[in-house]
């Protein structure tokens, strides 16, 4: 049976750096840090009082009220970033058979806020249950996907991947994978999170995972750097069309790139720590590259999953040394949640877009907040350091690892004709 | 209109999104007021929190209009 290529036409995000596709790349290539001190809740008891929120948004720009009021936030973000990217494909009134569009969405947590405000009524009262019939619809990670397909009618494969921080481009590769093999023609993919409350930084804190940098919430987020210590908890969504490429051609679609590979690992090693010499992430480059048939050369920019921690980032990068070789010199590397923050499972798929924007405009997004150099890492190899670089991108490689040793890799290439 | 009445309206309006105007006593939930069977359980939900009753579940089935809904409540409130 014969694989069919599988394009990317339309895209949407909801970002800390930009609301819109625009205002992102706009961000991440000014080097715009999205992190500031926490609005969603009073942390000051928090050994994290900051996050990379999502700015100025208004649920009542987007949403009549009695709608709004069912969705928790991660829903909502994933609604917004679903229609921009549905209409930049174009997908309204199209002639497109709806049973044909499918939608495969990721999240690694869902409803946070949903779950936590229930319990903490029932905890607060007499013992009566009196949990809101909205509860588990409004908190299932599953629901978005529901969402999106009821709103626009697409009745074709809907579900939602959860494989934390992977959880996006894990709905990516199964996006690709239907596609390829002819049982979709279109599928709305991407991911959603809305994780900045009491649970989310209390339950991430206690981790040890997030960076406590009180003092500079904007060079909080400094992967690579002699001092990172943790990753900055981000919010938001990015949405992505990926469509058959005879039928974007047919109905002459503007095509961003094409998808050439995907890839998946586990580390099989810890719940949280990655494997120390990177066997899972080296695994999954591997399996990328082959997946797409192309050499390690042809690649020009990694958007590194890269989240700030101290042991992600070397074990990260020495899996792309083992499996670039020399090339690795070539390469720009970048992580641009230097800017935006971890996403989680919305993660994979703004980081897809940056991806499938560096191709598009030939320049690659920066890792914002270097200021000392790590022994720990080779020197020689280009980060892209601070300020965005102009270079010819035709293939670029996007990685995200998810707690529980999920790893995966999605391969972007520009598409001329 | 009853302090109660007043109390159901506001709900009505706060849980359904709809408009004053519509809040009529003959007004249904569903028919008229495009609730589906979960905001309906929501409606009740609150009605039993606001006014400290608990409405059975075979009586809730009987309350459908916003009429309905005043009258059991100025019976059974507190």
């Amino acid at each position: 049976m014969e694989l069919k290529r599988v394009v990317v036409t339309g895209l949407g995000a909801l970002t800390p750096v930009g609301n819109t596709v625009a205002e992102y790349w706009n961000g991440l290539t000014n080097g715009v840090s999205g992190a500031a001190p926490i609005t969603r809740f009073d942390a000051s008891k928090f050994k994290t009082q900051f996050a990379c929120e999502v700015k100025g948004y208004d649920a009542e720009k987007y949403f009549d009220r009695k709608e709004a009021r069912k969705m928790d936030l991660f829903s909502q973000f994933a609604m917004v970033v679903a229609e921009e990217a549905v209409n930049d494909a174009k997908l309204i009134d199209s002639g497109i058979d709806p049973d044909r569009i499918g939608v495969i969405w990721g999240s690694g947590i869902g409803g946070l806020r949903t779950f936590q405000e229930e319990c903490v009524n029932f905890a607060n009262g007499d013992g009566t249950p009196r949990f809101n019939p909205f509860f588990i619809p409004k908190m299932i990670a599953d629901i978005s996907a529901g969402h999106i397909s009821i709103k626009y009618g697409f009745r074709g494969p809907n579900f939602v991947t959860v494989s934390a921080c992977a959880s996006a481009t894990n709905a990516l590769i199964d996006s690709f994978n239907y596609i390829r093999l002819g049982m979709a023609d279109v599928i709305v993919s991407g991911g959603s999170e809305a994780a900045v409350t009491e649970a989310g930084v209390g339950g991430f804190n206690a981790l040890k995972a997030l960076s406590e940098r009180n003092d500079s919430p904007e060079t909080a987020s400094r992967p690579f750097d002699q001092d990172r210590d943790g990753f900055v908890l981000g919010e938001g969504a990015g949405a992505l069309v990926l469509e058959e490429y005879e039928h974007a051609k047919a109905r002459g679609a503007k095509i961003y790139a094409e998808v050439i590979g995907g890839g998946m690992s586990a580390d099989a090693y810890h719940i949280t720590a990655p494997h120390p010499d990177g066997l899972g992430a080296l695994n999954v480059m591997k399996n990328v590259l082959r997946d797409a048939g192309i050499k390690p050369e042809e690649v020009d920019y990694i958007n590194v999953h890269g989240t700030s921690t101290p042991l992600g980032d070397v074990s990260e990068v020495k899996a792309i040394q083992t499996v670039f070789g020399d090339h690795a010199y070539n390469l720009n590397i970048s992580s641009t949640k230097s800017m935006t923050g971890h996403l989680l499972g919305a993660a994979g798929a703004i980081e897809a877009i940056a991806s499938i924007l560096a191709i598009q405009n030939n320049v690659v997004p920066p890792t914002i907040n270097h200021f000392t150099d790590d022994e720990n890492f080779d020197q020689k190899l280009n980060f892209t350091f601070n300020k965005a670089q102009e270079r010819e991108v035709k293939i670029a490689l996007s990685n995200t690892f998810g707690f529980g040793g999920h790893n995966t890799s999605v391969l972007f290439r520009q598409v001329n004709d | 209109m009853s302090e109660i009445a007043e109390k159901v309206k506001a709900i009505i309006i706060d849980k359904l999104g709809v408009e004053e105007s519509e809040v009529t006593p003959e007004a249904s939930f569903t028919n008229d007021l495009g609730a589906d069977s979960l905001d309906t359980v929501e409606l009740i939900m609150e009605f039993e929190k606001e006014f400290n009753v608990s409405i059975p579940d075979d009586q809730a089935e009987n309350i459908a209009t916003v009429g309905q809904a005043v009258s059991y409540l100025e019976e059974h409130a507190k």
